[in-house]
């Protein structure tokens, strides 16, 4: 959607004000559908079917209205679907990015079957804990190596029975695609690939089988856009298109900038025809090396390319940690809502069950870090009171170096939050490792009667550091 | 318009008697009456929104077989008797057409046109650093940075200058993750060495000198003598160099103007001036001396154009002297903040913003305070394995610096050399300047990985 003001999307609902939404006007919900943080659905009359007659047109027109700029496809099904594209900007800043693209890692029909489901598992269970979520692996492409029907269909099965993530089916064979889709289209997945060659036969079966397919051409967008757009004249328009990722040298420059110019294409131009979700494939990168290392490294490197640049979907090899989770967080912090809040609210918050025995720590109001401490409290079931001191969403290293922190502030912090150190059984917090600088100045503050203790500097040796320094050490009065 | 009606268990009477199994199993309750209209339409989504994919399939089915029976149909089913509740003016005109799913013979012919971005009207400050003996400094070339027209690797307009990586040296040994530490354990003691050994083994294109033994909770190493080091460095190489500070507000100002007389006339980039200590000090000497200003504000834009103007017009910096520091956080630790700060930035400056057409510094070391780039294991005992930390970290480092390589930094602060081999390769391959015969990844499916 380009639209931008709420007025203009006024004209198209009810205007009854009847508060069905939720809103009480209909112009609140028009704000909330320009802020995509309501959906159309939303607005019930606008569906009703006795009302059609009034409302048919307005409805039809209000959807083109808020159709995405790189149109939206799902893959999956129930809780396991997943959005792919929907994108209406350029640049991340304009608004945000909205469905980050699904890391689909790759397994093919030639492992024996104990590796198989090892490595569908580990798929599977991968998980990271980040700000106050955990980040997980999407999908499995599934990729035909032997070329033979059956053996994909016996691959095929084997994942189903280890995962319900949604799939993609890798065959540039129509016969092995055909084998694959006859266990798996219930669940929707992905088809990989139509080409200049196969594109027939592709097409038909993506039309029986009632699945998204993936249009393939590398490094040629004429001809992708040729056979996108005899896709979309058969009536299949659940396209991804994948226009070539190279792994290296002067075809690597050119493969970004062809994901640019889709994107710039479909965003900034509006070229409906053509503005499908793009697919970048960073697996490639091991046709450059047969080092481990370097292939992951690099691997890793391609992906963060196309993570920033316009993929919405990708297939992925290196189950390395050193290669998932970098790539995982760049994805999370490219694809964060820079509209939504980055702060926690101040004050006391308990971890696990404290008692007046338990340790008080302090950290800034900067949800990650917040949420880091937090975690690293419970998940090694600290018991424990955490102060967030409001530093304005500012994290510990900058607020001390920018005064948002500082020993009067923290003093005023906790007597605002009601901490009566003479309760405690220690008269005693705990200072983040970088506001070691504060220890002296914050035991006068409190007259010598509380003790700054001084934490590690990063939260994670919290448990170490309790093992030795924990409860604090007061010389007899 | 002729009407003809059809009774839908009549018809699957006489479908069944057909044999057409598509039908079985789909129990029609009640008489339902379906008028069909000459005119244009078919079965459309709208009349599958309203009676259920069950009865659109029952429709499609039945059209096909009323024409076969030779009823007139290239019609609109019209439903009457199921509810009174469609309005049939309104499905009429909403109702799309679907066409019979049909193969072409041969492809559509298309051509891919895409434009530029216009908007983009404006050229980045190009930057020099350095100087040589001819030009009043002491280095054996010099390096330019900046004069961008588009963002980082765009095909709207080609990078004059590729992206450049100054490697950190300390004036006294630090504490550092065993990831970098086991690179420089032996110069650790001795700057000089240490600078020698970034440029001669891993290819740094600039030495930056921190001189943080001057901060008064460290050592308190005075302006005098620290500079010492900085003349240490100048001797040891002949790159371009970058000098820094303890990141004290008071101490650095005497520190940084004292480093910019030591190096006079060798183009230095002096790190930083800031808008909590005495910017115009450390402006005013950069501009006496010939060096370069780094201007570093703490992920704010504003900020940032604030700091700027001050020192191009208070502090009498010149233009071609200032490099812009808006901040690093790294990833997993605020990336999103840093990198959209600094997209914004190009971005404005490409527009026009002349307060922000700077060339760009990322202090790309942060990412090493990433628990993620250093730590041995997970805190999280649910978290899945977390790997070697020996090779997580250097691509922490990697994937924070390279993503505000695209966001438009054009000169990275690092000390992983592997880091720094990997940044230089993915940046110069975007620019097209690495030449790598590209293998063929066209049946990448069948590929044996
Ligand atoms: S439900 Fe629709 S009609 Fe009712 S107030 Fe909301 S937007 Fe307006």
């Amino acid at each position: 959607m380009k639209e931008s003001s709420p007025l203009n999307l006024y004209k198209f609902l009810p205007k009854t004000n009847c508060g069905e939404c939720g809103d009480e006007t209909c112009m609140a919900f028009a704000a909330g559908l320009i802020a995509r943080e309501r959906t159309i659905d939303e607005c019930k009359p606008l569906f009703d079917p006795e009302k059609q007659k009034k409302y048919g047109k307005k409805l039809a027109q209000l959807k083109e209205v808020l159709a995405p700029e790189v149109s939206l496809i799902y893959l999956g099904t129930g809780d396991q679907q997943i959005k792919v594209g929907g994108e209406d900007v350029m640049y991340r800043h304009q608004m945000t990015y909205f469905n980050k693209p699904p890391f689909a890692y790759d397994v093919t029909d030639a492992m024996d079957e104990a590796d198989l489901v090892e490595r569908v598992k580990l798929i599977h269970s991968w998980k990271k804990f980040y700000i106050g979520n955990w980040e997980n692996v999407e999908m499995v492409a599934v990729r035909s190596v032997t070329g033979d029907p059956d053996k994909f269909a016996k691959c095929v099965k084997k994942v189903m029975e280890n995962t319900d993530k949604p799939l993609i089916l890798c065959s540039f064979d129509p016969k092995v695609l055909k084998a694959g889709l006859e266990l798996a289209a219930e669940k929707r997945p992905l088809i990989y690939a139509a080409n200049k060659d196969n594109w027939k036969e592709v097409a038909q079966l993506a039309y029986d089988y009632k699945v998204p397919v993936t249009l393939s051409s590398p490094f040629d967008l004429d001809g992708l856009k040729s056979l996108a757009i005899t896709f979309r004249e058969m009536g299949l328009k659940d396209l991804v298109l994948d226009p070539g990722t190279a792994p290296n040298g002067e075809k690597l420059q050119e493969s970004l900038q062809n994901f640019i110019k889709l994107r710039r294409a479909a965003v900034d131009e509006g070229q409906k025809d053509f503005n499908y979700p793009v697919m970048s494939i960073p697996l490639n990168a091991w046709f450059t090396t047969d080092d481990p290392v370097r292939g992951a490294y690099w691997e890793s490197v391609l992906s963060a390319t196309f993570v920033i640049r316009g993929a919405d979907i990708m297939i992925r090899h290196s189950m390395e940690p050193h290669s998932v989770m970098p790539d995982m967080h760049l994805r999370f912090n490219i694809y964060t809502d820079p509209r939504s809040p980055v702060k926690v609210k101040p004050g006391l918050n308990k971890v696990g069950k404290p008692d007046e025995t338990s340790p008080i720590y302090l950290t800034t109001n900067f949800a990650l870090t917040y949420y880091t401490v937090e975690s690293d409290l419970g998940s090694n079931e600290i018991d424990s009171y955490l102060l967030a001191v409001d530093t304005d969403g500012i994290g510990v290293q900058a607020s001390v170096a920018g005064g948002q922190i500082t020993p009067s502030k923290i003093k005023d912090s906790f007597a605002e939050a009601g901490v009566d150190f003479e309760k405690t059984s220690h008269r005693s917090f705990i200072l983040p490792g970088m506001c070691a600088r504060f220890s002296g100045e914050l035991d006068e503050l409190y007259k010598y009667k509380v003790k700054a203790l001084v934490g590690p500097e990063d939260s994670g040796r919290i448990p170490g550091w309790m093992k030795t320094q924990w409860p604090p050490k007061w010389e007899e009065e | 318009m002729g009407e003809k009606k059809i009774k839908l268990s009549d018809l699957n009477k006489q479908l069944a008697d057909m044999g057409v199994k598509s039908l079985e199993g789909i129990k029609i309750e009640g008489d339902i009456e379906l008028e069909i209209e000459t005119g244009a339409g078919g079965v459309g989504p709208l009349f599958a929104y309203y009676f259920g994919a069950e009865v659109a399939k029952v429709a499609v089915q039945l059209v096909n077989m009323a024409k076969a029976f030779g009823y007139p149909i290239d019609s609109l089913l019209q439903p009457v008797a199921v509810a009174g509740a469609i309005a049939p003016a309104e499905i009429k005109a909403a109702a799309p057409e679907i066409p019979a799913f049909k193969i072409p013979d041969t492809l559509a012919k298309a051509k891919f046109e895409v434009g530029t971005d216009a908007t983009w009207k404006h050229q980045i400050q190009e930057v020099q650093l350095g100087a040589t003996k001819a030009e009043g400094g002491s280095r054996g070339h010099v390096i330019k940075i900046g004069g961008e027209k588009a963002m980082p690797f765009f095909y709207d307009a080609a990078m004059p200058n590729r992206p450049v990586v100054t490697m950190d040296v300390f004036d006294m040994p630090i504490g550092m993750a065993k990831a970098v530490k086991m690179h420089y354990e032996e110069v650790m003691n001795d700057p000089a060495e240490w600078a020698k050994k970034c440029v001669n083994e891993f290819g740094a294109d600039m030495i930056t000198t921190h001189l943080i033994s001057t901060d008064p909770l460290i050592k308190d190493t005075s302006a005098k003598e620290a500079v010492k080091v900085v003349e240490d460095v100048l001797q040891a190489v002949d790159v371009p160099i970058c000098i820094g500070g303890s990141g004290n507000p008071e101490k650095d100002v005497e520190v940084l103007t004292r480093a910019s007389e030591t190096a006079q006339g060798e183009r230095a980039l002096i790190a930083s001036a800031s808008l909590n200590l005495d910017w115009e000090a450390i402006g005013r000497s950069c501009a006496e001396n010939n060096n370069v200003c780094l201007s570093w504000t703490q992920l704010e834009i504003n900020a940032q154009k604030e700091l700027d103007r001050k020192l191009i017009k208070v502090a009498g910096v010149p233009r071609d002297s200032i490099v812009i520091d808006p901040t690093t956080a790294a990833l997993a630790y605020g990336l999103d903040f840093a990198y959209s700060n600094m997209e914004r930035i190009r971005i404005g400056a490409l527009k026009g913003d002349q307060e922000l057409a700077f060339p760009m510094s990322s202090g790309t070391t942060n990412a090493w305070g990433v628990r993620e780039a250093w730590m041995i294991g997970s805190p999280n005992k649910e978290d899945s394995d977390w790997g070697d930390r020996m090779l997580r970290g250097p691509i922490w480092e990697i994937l924070t610096g390279f993503s505000l390589a695209m966001a438009g930094v054009d000169i990275f602060m690092m000390m992983n050399p592997i880091a720094v081999a990997y940044l230089q390769e993915i940046t110069q391959s975007l620019m097209g300047l690495i030449e790598a015969k590209t293998p063929d990844t066209t049946n990448w499916i069948t590929t044996e990985a």
